[in-house]
């Protein structure tokens, strides 16, 4: 290792800039002759739109007011969903139009009904308020199990009942027949709360189009460029590639709600070539939360079956998922191929089935939110589990180990399409169980009876499938697109380097762990690498940031970029040092004749790919610039233990988290402190899920919680310090031996928090957020409970 | 934000002659309530008077056995000086609780009692240690101040000029803080006054109220006991997703008492 290569502690490159104020956003980017747009929003939930009168707008000084039937004469087509489910029987999932403005009808607060452009945005939002929109209010289907109940509103008149698919995973005879002969069988419903994102940087984008070369760039917040080129290039718009450029300069975090494809990148597109100047919009925080696409809104039954020395024997889940109004890009595969492949868990559970609905609702789309999936199939399984573990009088790390995969049985192929490649899941236990004091608990638990307080200590052992993925397993289960990734490594005459990659930084540290893995195998200073992402101009292709994927695909395709070029490298040194290529080998950033003191610095064999004066051209061309795409082999598969302790105040419900422990494996590391940052913000959302965060709809469709007076944020001051370890089993799949980071505290981290509260509560049925009010309701009902 | 005229003016006299001149005119302190709500579009004054020009306005003076402080007075001004703490630790406290530190340095309590939002926490001081406001026009008992849900006995135009708290024999505030706002679920001033016992409670119910029964169990006994089995009726209380009544009237009892029991030392 050298001093900021692989393993070193190298502090964020980025960072000077975002802390200096320098971070060049969305926002602050500012076209010549830019024109300003606000989107005008439904307030109704659902409805029907009798007439959209724009002529007051317009003679008040509009630049343009755009509508749905503008769209539609444009011949504009609706916004794509990227992954194909088929239901049970075959039949392909139910795929409504998803106009980029709402045309006969509204489908949720939020939905679009005009774009109003005008000289600056607060004149536009002046206009707005003319556009004269004639609504009859439809009655609005709003909790999903009830969507998809007989009689229900509603959402699309093509999509009968609501339901989107019905699918399912797994074998259900087998599971059957376990449940059979089970010795015990635990029950469980839970109801995953509904998320809002609330990336620190909203969303905005600048469309700009160029009349002279037929040019249209769309600077945008997105997790990856090239997806929304191919998108909306595509798909909505019908421009090509190669006219069109996207750029997701700085991003202020996504947390996956920057991964879609959203209406207003295309409205502004398209706007841009109407009004023939460039159209700007940025959202508000209010606008984030009715725009945004939200997370999670999972109902789901459990049922797990034990034989009598508390061996899992099968498991079984029915889940009903929340899709929102309309299919955002990845929707569909969040409760189905990024949820119920999960539901093995850890465990060796022999037999497997789930089923999943999906159902349109007059909300917000539903997609992809850090974890995606997995955080919701992490918490039934955990939960479940501790539930057994009460019911049958085991020790919950107990019940856990006895049924944990273990390391000798990898790669271990669980009953629902997943293959685990590597992990020691009971050392991930025990590590964690040592740094907590498991055994001191008993002792703390009654310290706090003393104080009056209820003392509460929860585990959660997780797993998930990230690097996402490869691209013939994501074809085969209905992905519309591949899953590599690209890296270029461009050295430049004077020995430094600047990396190009497909995925994208949005708070991850790309900057630094990428240039980290360039001065690992090149032994080039850290300074003298740029890395460059977000800029379908520039790079090759990409994927983009999602799924912890940077690092273990986009990483990857760097790494094998840069043995390309130390092989060029070779092949140059071979050829000034007058040897045999085969004899050249590359260490420390030199290239050297084995066995002779002959030896070229990386710096002098860069130089000379670009003076080639003696090169032998036939068989050496000049330039050091290697590109590469990876296509994953499997998923990777981060895994670990987080344990949470509580404590909580009867009288008020109120829960303090007073230790939380991660014992993770991420498999390599390139930077331990980014690493860190990343299970540090990653636990905080899942405590967040947990304690507070919640969208909280009423039955006419109204986002109650529609701003930070309502919606709670976790704040640090509700958190302890986290004690965060590692457990290094190295991926087997990839060069680097890397699995990912970026999702784990997420979806480890609720059910450790809510197992504490139903262990110190002695109550199993906790929902989450576990407010104060409701953990007093519990306490209360048990307490009411045990007295009669 | 809708267009407005902008005065600042340096004297009360000033600021109250623009405000009648104009046609719908709002005075305009920390900011913190009156701005959000302008940027929404759910404020649209023709004029806003801003007072934070005018000296007087501003400051902290303990005069005998009063603290007055300035209806310009930062939260954090209050929360932080050591003249408040010295005199009435309470209300120090109470300022100091009030959201969040960006938020205590630019909301003032003069703003924020006009406001009468049923979630503040002044309000719980100003009634539960039987403070004094004073006017550009005249003095309001605490007691009469607060008349409902944002509504004050303030007339159109009047400017909040100065609060004086009676420094108490013993007070404690308790705060069941909102998690996501800060704002108070419940809020409970308990105060041994010159003019008896004072129980306040803020956020509960659409306005600031005192509980008698609280009050009278106190002046014989001073202790977090004497309260136990008193009750608010959930009936008149607020309820809303982050509490229901029932959940609200059982925290006034649990924040009197603890609040009691601070007093008590
Ligand atoms: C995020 C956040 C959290 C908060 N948390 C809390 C909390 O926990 N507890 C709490 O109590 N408060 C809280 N507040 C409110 C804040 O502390 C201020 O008290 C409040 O915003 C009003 O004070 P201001 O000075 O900002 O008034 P402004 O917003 O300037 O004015 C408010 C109203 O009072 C009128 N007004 C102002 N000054 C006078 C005057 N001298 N005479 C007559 N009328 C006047 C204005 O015209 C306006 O109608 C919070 C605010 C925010 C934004």
């Amino acid at each position: 290792m050298t001093g900021s290569g692989i393993g070193a502690r190298v502090r964020r490159k980025e960072d000077k800039r975002f802390i200096t104020g320098r971070g060049n956003y969305t926002d602050d980017i500012n076209r010549h002759g830019q024109t300003h747009a606000v989107f005008l929003r439904s307030p109704h939930a659902h409805a029907r739109i009798v007439s959209v009168d724009t002529k007051a707008a317009m003679a008040a000084g509009a630049v343009a007011v755009l509508t749905g039937k503008d769209v539609a004469d444009a011949g504009i087509n609706g916004l794509p969903c990227g992954w194909l489910i088929h239901n049970k029987d075959g039949s392909p999932m139910k795929e409504p139009v998803h106009p980029v403005i709402a045309f006969d009808r509204v489908r949720h607060v939020g939905d679009i009904i005009a774009m109003v452009i005008a000289e600056t945005k607060n004149k536009a939002r002046d206009l707005a308020e003319l556009v004269d929109v004639d609504y009859e209010v439809l009655p609005a289907a709003v909790n999903a199990v009830e969507a998809l109940k007989p009689g229900a509103p509603q959402v699309h008149d093509d999509v009968e009942g609501n339901l989107c698919y019905d699918w399912h995973l797994g074998e259900r005879e087998p599971v059957d027949a376990a449940f059979a002969q089970a010795a015990h069988v635990t029950k469980l419903d839970v109801y995953n709360n509904r998320l809002a994102p609330n990336a620190m940087e909203p969303r905005a984008a600048i469309g700009e189009y160029d009349r002279a070369s037929d040019e249209h760039t769309l600077y945008t917040t997105s997790q990856n460029p090239h997806v929304i080129r191919l998108l909306m290039g595509a798909f909505v718009l019908g421009l090509p590639e190669h006219k069109l450029r996207v750029v997701a300069p700085d991003v202020g975090g996504g947390f996956g709600s920057k991964i879609f494809h959203y209406a207003e990148e295309a409205a502004v597109t398209w706007a841009s070539k109407v009004v023939g100047r460039p159209v700007k919009w940025t959202s508000d925080r209010s606008e984030a939360f009715i725009s945004d696409a939200q997370g999670r809104d999972h109902h789901t039954h459990a049922e797990l079956a034990l034989d009598k020395d508390g061996r899992f024997l099968a498991f079984r889940v029915s889940t009903v998922a929340n899709m929102g109004a309309y299919l955002s890009t990845f929707s569909t595969s969040i409760p189905t191929y990024l949820y119920a492949t999960l539901l093995a868990g850890l465990y060796a559970t022999p037999a497997i089935y789930a089923e999943v609905k999906a159902a349109f609702t007059n909300t917000v789309p539903v997609d992809a939110y850090r974890g995606a999936g997995r955080p919701e199939a992490c918490f039934i399984v955990e939960s479940i589990v501790d539930k057994a573990a009460h019911e049958t009088g085991r020790d919950p790390a107990e019940l856990r180990k006895l049924n944990l995969i273990p390391a000798s049985a990898m790669p271990y192929q669980t009953p629902v399409a997943l293959q685990y490649d590597s992990g020691d899941f009971v050392k991930n236990i025990d590590d964690a169980l040592k740094v907590i004091d498991y055994d001191g608990f008993p002792a703390r638990r009654e310290a706090s009876k003393k104080k009056g307080m209820l003392r509460g200590i929860g585990l959660s052992s997780y797993i998930e499938a990230c690097g996402i993925a490869p691209s013939a397993v994501a074809g085969a289960l209905g992905a519309r697109a591949g899953l590599y990734e690209s890296g270029e490594v461009r050295v430049h005459p004077t020995g430094s380097v600047t990396v190009f990659t497909g995925s994208h930084s949005h708070g991850q540290g790309h900057e630094t762990t990428f240039a980290q893995i360039v001065c690992e195998r090149l032994g080039v200073a850290i300074e003298n690498v740029e890395v460059v992402h977000g800029d379908t101009a520039k790079i090759p292709f990409g994927m983009g940031t999602y799924g912890s994927r940077s690092l273990a695909v986009g990483g990857v395709a760097l790494h094998n970029s840069l043995e390309k070029v130390i092989a060029k490298g070779r092949k140059i040194a071979a050829h000034m040092m007058e040897a045999a290529e085969t004899d050249v080998e590359f260490k420390d950033g030199s290239f050297r004749v084995a066995g002779t003191d002959k030896s070229l610095g990386f710096g002098e064999i860069a130089l000379q790919a670009y003076v080639p004066h003696n090169f032998p051209h036939d068989e050496l061309e000049p330039g050091l610039d290697e590109t590469s795409f990876y296509d994953p082999k499997n998923f990777t598969y981060p895994n670990g233990c987080h344990i949470c302790e509580v404590e909580i105040d009867p009288e008020t419900g109120v829960t303090r988290i007073e230790r939380f422990v991660a014992v993770d494996d991420f498999g390599n590391i390139i930077n331990p402190m980014i690493v860190e940052g990343q299970v540090h913000g990653g636990i905080m959302q899942g405590i967040g899920q947990a304690l507070c965060e919640d969208c909280i709809y009423d039955e006419a469709g109204q986002l109650l919680t529609g701003s930070y007076m309502d919606y709670c944020m976790p704040k640090a001051d509700m958190v302890p310090f986290y004690e965060v370890g590692t457990n290094v089993v190295p991926c087997t799949h990839n060069a680097l031996g890397v699995k990912g980071a970026g999702e784990a505290g997420t979806i480890g981290a609720a059910a450790a928090v809510i197992n504490a509260i139903r262990q110190a509560t002695g109550v199993e049925d906790i929902q989450m957020p576990a407010t104060s009010q409701r953990v007093w309701q519990a306490i209360n009902a048990s307490a009411a409970k045990a007295a009669a | 934000m809708y267009a407005f005229k902008f005065h600042k003016p340096s004297s009360i006299e000033d600021a109250a002659r623009l405000f009648s001149g104009a046609d719908d005119a709002r005075y305009l302190s920390g900011g913190h309530t009156l701005l959000p709500s302008m940027k929404l579009r759910l404020a649209g004054p023709s004029d806003i008077v801003d007072l934070s020009g005018i000296d007087s306005l501003k400051g902290i003076k303990v005069e005998g056995d009063k603290v007055v402080i300035g209806a310009g007075t930062r939260h954090n001004d209050v929360a932080l000086s050591a003249e408040v703490r010295a005199a009435i630790p309470a209300l120090a406290d109470l300022a100091g609780g009030i959201g969040d530190f960006q938020v205590r340095n630019r909301g003032t309590i003069g703003g924020s009692i006009a406001n009468a939002d049923p979630s503040a926490d002044y309000p719980a001081a100003i009634v539960g240690l039987g403070a004094t406001v004073h006017t550009n026009k005249r003095e309001i008992a605490g007691d009469d101040f607060f008349t409902g849900m944002f509504e004050t006995a303030l007339e159109d135009g009047e400017i909040v000029t100065a609060v004086s708290f009676p420094r108490p024999k013993r007070a404690a505030y308790m705060k069941f803080p909102n998690p996501a706002s800060r704002y108070a679920v419940v809020g409970v001033m308990v105060a041994e006054t010159a003019s008896g016992m004072r129980v306040a409670v803020t956020g509960a119910a659409p306005s600031v109220f005192r509980i008698a029964e609280m009050e009278q169990a106190l002046a014989s006994n001073f202790s977090a006991e004497a309260i136990e089995g008193i009750t608010v009726p959930a009936d008149d209380l607020n309820s809303d997703m982050h509490a229901a009544a029932d959940y609200r009237a059982h925290l006034v009892g649990v924040m009197a008492k603890r609040a009691i029991a601070k007093a008590a030392g």
